[in-house]
């Protein structure tokens, strides 16, 4: 018999029953609640008259609409300005107080967002199963653990029963072979990747990042890529267990201590898929073909390398790409330019749970450093991933970095990411992003998003437009 | 859970592929905590040329005339006719809400994001996966005659063109047994009550560090 998979163990592992018609009953060790698809769920055990099954099990924190400046958050939920999100917030607040869930609120320090927190915390660990309603739960698959985005109505069934009704997805594996250029990062890595198996290339599959250019990568570079496993359609994205993963996990406020600790690292080291383990689908690509990565047009999977030409609608064969890539044109306002270069920036977000841990809010100040943003400019903003990233941050000095060179220092949440709050993007304007999702008005009605990595939306943002960041920090 | 058992209805074709939650219902109306009243903003990106708010009417905002919901010859469209990949992105269940608010009963594409799929189900609104060439007909059978209603049925797994093409489509047992009778998923999970705590057990024996209690 072949070996199992990371992914067939994790589901093993977890499996309270499994019934014929392929959909089994799974075990989930850990819910991170935020305010924007809980709310239902909560109301949902309310009028049925359930309780949470397991209040252990949860941890709650704000994330999607809370306020990122000093002025709304000083006096925490109150100062929220609009009234909707206030409402939002304030029900997590008291749903977590009447179920007895723990929830790092806006006036605490461990407030930020969920995928930033869980880890952080030591709350995500190895082997577990983690679902959040939201789709970048993905991110927790760094740990080598079972992780993925629910619903609304699954958020329900979780609390109450900590189960999940699933069928088990297929296996693929996306080996990145060889060491990655200086300035390519982590999310060039999974740009390039979902660009090569496009945005559905992943249904219906977990994934496994594996290959020495994904063991390479820090935890929080790994979390980058899993982070976005989601928007090359896979649910689920993974990362085998090794010393990095246990190193980061070491000591955090709810990691295992003491014996505990040692049982715990024992049995991590099975966290890695068997040596003759089958997968369904396998794609290899190769570190040194990666570059620094942008995206055109509104969707991941349009994304090309800072060098490479824009793609044209014409230039493609299959009928729905021809149609997508003009719609995509149209609405990037892409006329007479060639490349990226040509984008003149209005915006620079550098945040969200894809690219706001401390690792890469160092290489973004470290690009500019020195540097003052373009006076094209609107804006541009860092938003740290949580409170403590913020600290962190603080103490090494880089606001003072960002704001000597122009950029705004926020407070942690998601932010400009999907723009629930505040900070978005005017009609027609384009924008430098880390976030992870380029879909039309995602960033604001109208708005224009490119997706890139820290350092290269730190180069853009001296530069006024897209700029290849190993050839920027030589002069 | 309001059951599905047929349907048959007015199909809307939305000739777009990678429709993506944020289109389907954008994100300013997330702010809402409840379930019901996102059908007036189903699409709205692609339904009308201003941004709209939470809680504004949306009476006389100004049409996108060229989207397929605002063409006099799909009101009241209950099966919606999409591409492939529809329901991508995020995992918000105000998608399939606002889609069985707006009046949706199914949806017929040749692939669904995972997430939206799951989430369907649990809003007894039906996603049906057919071969492209099938959608492709049900696409053009559609245009051609104004009116064209499309018959679903789930007990038989069959889908019934206009012109009485008939299509048989796959769904999981259990879920297909949870949509004919209207169940709820936790009632049914509440049953295996005992299976949990045996697992449970087990579980903390071998990994106990996963059971402690978290302080505040």
């Amino acid at each position: 018999m072949a070996g199992k998979t990371l992914y067939d163990k994790l589901w093993d592992d977890h499996l309270v029953q499994q019934r014929d018609d392929g959909s089994a009953l799974i075990y989930i060790d850990l819910q991170l609640l935020h305010e924007v698809t809980s709310p239902q769920a909560f109301e949902g055990l309310r009028l049925a008259g359930r309780k949470p099954w397991r209040i252990s099990a949860s941890l709650a924190t704000p994330d999607h609409n809370v306020p990122t400046t000093k002025h709304e958050r000083i006096s925490g939920v109150d100062g929220i300005e609009d009234p909707v999100s206030k409402i939002q917030v304030t029900t997590l607040d008291e749903n977590c107080n009447e179920f007895g869930i723990t929830e790092f609120n806006m006036k605490d320090i461990r407030q930020g967002i969920v995928h930033v927190v869980g880890p952080e915390q030591g709350a995500t660990l190895p082997g577990m199963t983690v679902v959040c309603g939201d789709s970048h739960t993905s991110t927790h698959g760094a740990f080598g653990a079972l992780a993925h985005g629910i619903g609304t109505s699954e958020v329900e069934h979780v609390l109450a029963t900590q189960c999940l009704v699933q069928k088990k997805s297929r296996n693929m594996l996306v080996r990145v072979d060889g060491e990655l250029s200086p300035w390519v990062s982590a999310k060039d890595v999974v740009l390039a990747i979902i660009g090569a198996i496009g945005t559905a290339g992943g249904t219906g599959y977990a994934i496994e990042f594996g290959g020495t250019g994904i063991q390479s990568l820090s935890m929080e570079g790994r979390m980058t890529v899993c982070n976005m496993a989601i928007e090359a359609g896979a649910r689920v994205g993974l990362i085998a267990v090794d010393d990095t993963t246990i190193e980061y996990v070491k000591n955090r406020p709810y990691a295992p201590k003491g014996e505990h600790w040692d049982m715990a690292v024992a049995a991590w080291q099975d966290l890695v898929s068997d040596k003759d383990a089958q997968f369904d689908e396998v794609v290899v690509i190769k570190s040194e073909d990666i570059k620094p990565q942008v995206t055109w047009g509104t969707s991941p999977e349009m994304v090309i390398a800072i060098d490479e030409a824009i793609p044209r609608a014409e230039d493609q064969v299959d009928p729905v790409k021809k149609e997508g890539y003009a719609r995509a044109w149209k609405y990037m306002g892409l006329e007479g330019k060639t490349t990226l270069a040509d984008v003149t920036l209005d915006r620079v977000f550098i945040g969200s749970c894809t690219n706001s841990r401390i690792e890469d809010l160092r290489i973004a100040a470290q690009v500019v450093k020195g540097r003052k943003v373009a006076s094209s400019l609107k804006q541009a903003i860092v938003v740290p991933g949580s409170g403590l990233v913020k600290a962190q941050a603080e103490k090494e000095g880089l606001h003072e970095i960002f704001e000597a060179a122009g950029l705004e220092w926020r407070e942690p949440g998601c932010s400009m990411c999907l723009a629930m709050n505040a900070d978005k993007l005017g009609n027609g304007e384009h924008c430098a992003s880390t976030s992870n999702r380029n879909f039309e008005g995602r960033q604001g009605f109208g708005g224009r998003t490119h997706l890139v990595s820290p350092a290269m939306a730190a180069a853009a943002a001296i530069a006024g437009h897209f700029v290849d960041v190993s050839e920027f920090v030589k002069h | 859970m309001r059951p599905f058992t047929k349907h048959t209805g007015l199909a809307a074709p939305l000739d777009l592929a990678n429709i993506d939650t944020d289109m389907i219902i954008p994100k300013q109306f997330l702010k809402s905590i409840k379930r019901t009243g996102f059908g007036k903003n189903l699409f709205d990106e692609l339904r009308y040329e201003d941004e709209g708010q939470p809680d504004q009417s949306c009476e006389g905002r100004p049409l996108r005339h060229d989207f397929v919901l605002n063409q006099s010859r799909y009101a009241g469209a209950s099966v919606l006719l999409a591409r492939q990949n529809f329901g991508c992105g995020s995992s918000r269940e105000h998608a399939p809400w606002a889609l069985d608010d707006y009046g949706f009963r199914s949806i017929i594409a040749p692939s669904f994001a995972d997430i939206f799929y799951n989430n369907c189900f649990k809003n007894g609104l039906l996603p049906i996966v057919l071969d492209a060439e099938d959608v492709d007909q049900l696409f053009a059978e559609v245009d051609a005659q104004e009116g064209a209603q499309i018959d679903v049925d789930l007990e038989n797994q069959t889908v019934t063109s206009p012109s009485g093409a008939k299509f048989e489509f796959s769904v999981d047992q259990f879920r297909k047994h949870c949509l004919l009778n209207g169940l709820d998923d936790i009632g049914l999970t509440l049953q295996q009550e005992e299976s949990i705590r045996r697992y449970e057990d087990k579980r903390m024996n071998a990994a106990p560090w996963l059971f402690l209690s978290r302080e505040q």
